[in-house]
């Protein structure tokens, strides 16, 4: 099978520093794939390299079968959105989508009736004759998805496209590109730093640290299966609360609580016992009625507490641990008090204290 | 309302004039406001008042001639040939600086090794005066000593440049030094504005397959507009007022082939001591830089409102 874009031990340096090394990826037709990871993880530099903007320094990139590795941004069948929109701002709309175009010698009814077909799908149309200047960020943001929509490319790449909008607009962004890749069913390869962003719109999502995929998967595995800590703590807010302890005979002990951990996938069967670090998502722990269900039970100390309206962040003590739980916006939790909670084992995740991975 | 305990000052019942508002930058600007009404307004006033008369030493005021100094003026070779020296050496000056800054600024932006060096050298020039310019060239272009002499040694024994020495092409010699000295400036103004275009406006162009110097003509200047014309006015006031170069590098000649309208005021208010007619000189200087200045003005200032 040929996919859309595939990634084969691209190395980057520039000069001594290594930003990208032997870095493999694969994406299918028609796939929504999301680089996540904090600044400086190499995410836009990844980008960059499939656009063609930075010249890689080995390996080899092919798009849609294609060896593209030496090949001009242009013609490698790519359209990018960027951060920044980088319209051109004397130009009209109308100039800024067809001038890319114009510039290919394609013909005029040709680019007419592209233009206007971008202009329905992103209903710019009545902003065609104005100025970037007088529009909105989201408006020109749209422009901008405009534009690599012109190009009838098979492969989008946008670069935190919504990074410089407000938070509102932004969401509603979000929403709207999702639908254009469910009408549009193109490849799109989107970076982002928004594990919200990431996971509402990915079919899969590489997280990225310090040059490297760390995990590579659908965002349902990287939520409930993160594969070390790294990606456990990145994803999820507030993040996930880690504890660490030993794991002996199939038993997580720490201090002088066990948990029998009766119902977690262990990814190898747990012969030797080693140092290992249980993490737990706040939203994962039950509180109230629900705790005589679950299967491990502890009593904890609350320290804080945050309303946030939808939920009631509670900042707690389990045992000298702290410990963070997300409760029901209608709880009522003093400070002070000691509340019963239950934790499931087969919601949560356990790691190699030593190696950081998921055992 | 009166002040109370709490120390709450009244509420004023009237508008406070506004006279009074923002009184400390009032005060500031009453110095510069001053200088540009008395000195710049004023004594140009004063000096088109006296370009009427047949005013020959300071202090000045004498004989109502009307307009007998323009006539004497233009009927003059100098000035004639004063006036069509400044109009070659500023149109050439203004298209050929701003050409080679341009051109310049384009090849150090496209991340070059050395380019603080590069930079430095070609802006070297614009530290120096004019007369340390002016006579340098003069030696350059000196026929015995310089780039003729230099050619002609290698064995190319029927080269000829020399312009200084020649009436017809004088006032390019002199260009030569102006452009050596003014487009490291214009450089490195225009490389200014280039540094500060988005990045991400120079990928979308390379993404979309626009060559780097369609890039350049269509996207990058207009977005340099205002960059342009800061520089098209420093250079222009440069031009306009162009006299210690000329002075070091031909003293005007050979004969008056290089003369240039700021000479000729000043060796006609100082030297020949004829005010009127140096002041009737500087008041056509004046003119000719309203008549560009005007319809400048007028489309970059009074367009806006309609727009």
């Amino acid at each position: 099978m040929t996919y859309s874009v595939e990634i084969k031990q691209l190395d980057l340096a520039f000069g001594a520093v290594k930003v990208l090394q032997g870095l493999d990826l694969n994406v299918s037709e028609g796939e929504f794939l999301v680089l996540l990871g904090s600044s400086g993880c190499g995410k836009s530099t990844l980008l960059n390299c499939i656009a063609g903007l930075l010249e890689i320094t080995d390996g080899q990139i092919f798009i849609k079968g294609e060896n593209v590795t030496w090949a001009e941004p242009s013609e490698r069948g790519i359209g990018m959105v960027f951060q920044s929109y980088a319209l051109y701002p004397q130009m009209t709309v109308k100039g800024n989508l067809s001038f890319g175009l114009k510039n290919a010698k394609i013909p005029k009814n040709e680019i007419e009736k592209r233009v206007a077909r971008a202009a329905e799908i992103l209903q710019i149309g009545p902003l065609l004759d104005r100025k970037p200047g007088a529009l909105s960020g989201g408006q020109r943001q749209r422009v901008a998805i405009g534009r690599a929509l012109v190009r009838d490319v098979d492969v989008f790449l946008f670069d935190e496209p919504l990074s410089n909008l407000d938070a509102k607009l932004r969401v509603d962004l979000r929403v709207e590109l999702k639908r254009l890749h469910n009408q549009l069913q193109n490849t799109m390869i989107y970076v982002t730093h928004d594990q919200v962003e990431a996971m509402t719109l990915a079919d899969r999502i590489a997280v990225m640290k310090g040059g490297a995929i760390m995990q590579l998967g659908s965002p349902d595995e990287i939520y409930n299966k993160p594969r070390n800590l790294y990606v456990a703590d990145f994803i999820g807010s507030p993040s996930m609360n880690f504890i660490e302890g030993h794991l002996e005979g199939g038993r997580f002990k720490v201090d002088d609580m066990v948990m029998p951990m009766d119902g977690y996938a262990f990814a190898a069967p747990q012969t030797a016992d080693r140092p290992a670090t249980i993490g737990i998502r706040p939203e994962h722990v039950v509180t109230g009625e629900l705790v005589p269900n679950a299967p491990l039970q502890f009593a904890v100390d609350v320290d804080l507490v945050e309303p946030m309206g939808s939920d009631t962040l509670v900042y707690a003590k389990l045992g000298q641990h702290p410990f963070r739980i997300r409760m029901d916006g209608q709880a009522s939790v003093k400070v002070g008090e000691t509340i019963s909670i239950g934790v499931d084992p087969s919601r949560a995740s356990l790691f190699d204290t030593a190696t950081e991975d998921r055992l | 309302m009166a002040v109370t305990d709490t120390g709450q000052t009244k509420v004023r019942a009237k508008r406070p004039s506004r006279l009074f508002k923002n009184m400390a930058a009032k005060i500031a600007a009453i110095p510069m406001i001053f200088t540009a009404l008395v000195v710049f307004v004023g004594c140009t006033l004063w000096t088109i008042y006296h370009s009427f008369t047949r005013s020959r030493l300071l202090p000045a005021p004498d004989k109502w001639v009307g307009l007998d100094n323009y006539e004497r003026l233009w009927g003059e070779n100098r000035w004639l040939i004063s006036i069509e020296n400044l109009a070659i050496y500023g149109l050439c000056s203004l298209v050929l600086s701003l050409t080679i800054g341009f051109v310049l600024a384009a090849l150090l932006d496209r991340k070059i090794r050395f380019e603080n060096t590069i930079r430095t050298i070609i802006l070297y020039p614009f530290a120096l005066s004019f007369v340390v310019t002016g006579l340098a060239w003069q030696w350059i272009l000196n026929p015995e000593l310089g780039l003729q002499n230099t050619v002609r040694n290698i064995g190319w024994e029927s080269f000829t440049f020399d312009p200084l020495n020649n009436a017809d092409i004088v006032i390019y010699g002199v260009l030569i030094a102006g452009i050596w000295q003014g487009s490291g400036f214009v450089m490195v103004l225009l490389l200014a504005g280039m540094r500060g275009i988005d990045e991400d406006v120079w990928k979308a162009s390379r993404v979309e397959g626009i060559p780097a110097w369609k890039t350049y003509i269509f996207i990058v200047i207009p977005m340099m507009r205002p960059v342009f014309v800061t520089a098209l006015v420093i250079i222009s006031a440069g031009i306009i007022k162009v006299y210690d170069l000329v002075v070091a590098q031909t003293s005007g000649g050979p004969g008056i082939a290089s003369e240039v309208p700021a000479k000729y005021v000043i060796e006609k208010m100082f030297q020949a001591q004829n005010l009127g007619l140096g002041f009737a000189a500087s008041t056509m200087m004046l003119l000719s830089v309203l008549v560009v200045l005007i319809p400048w003005a007028y489309l970059e200032f009074g367009g806006k409102k309609n727009g």
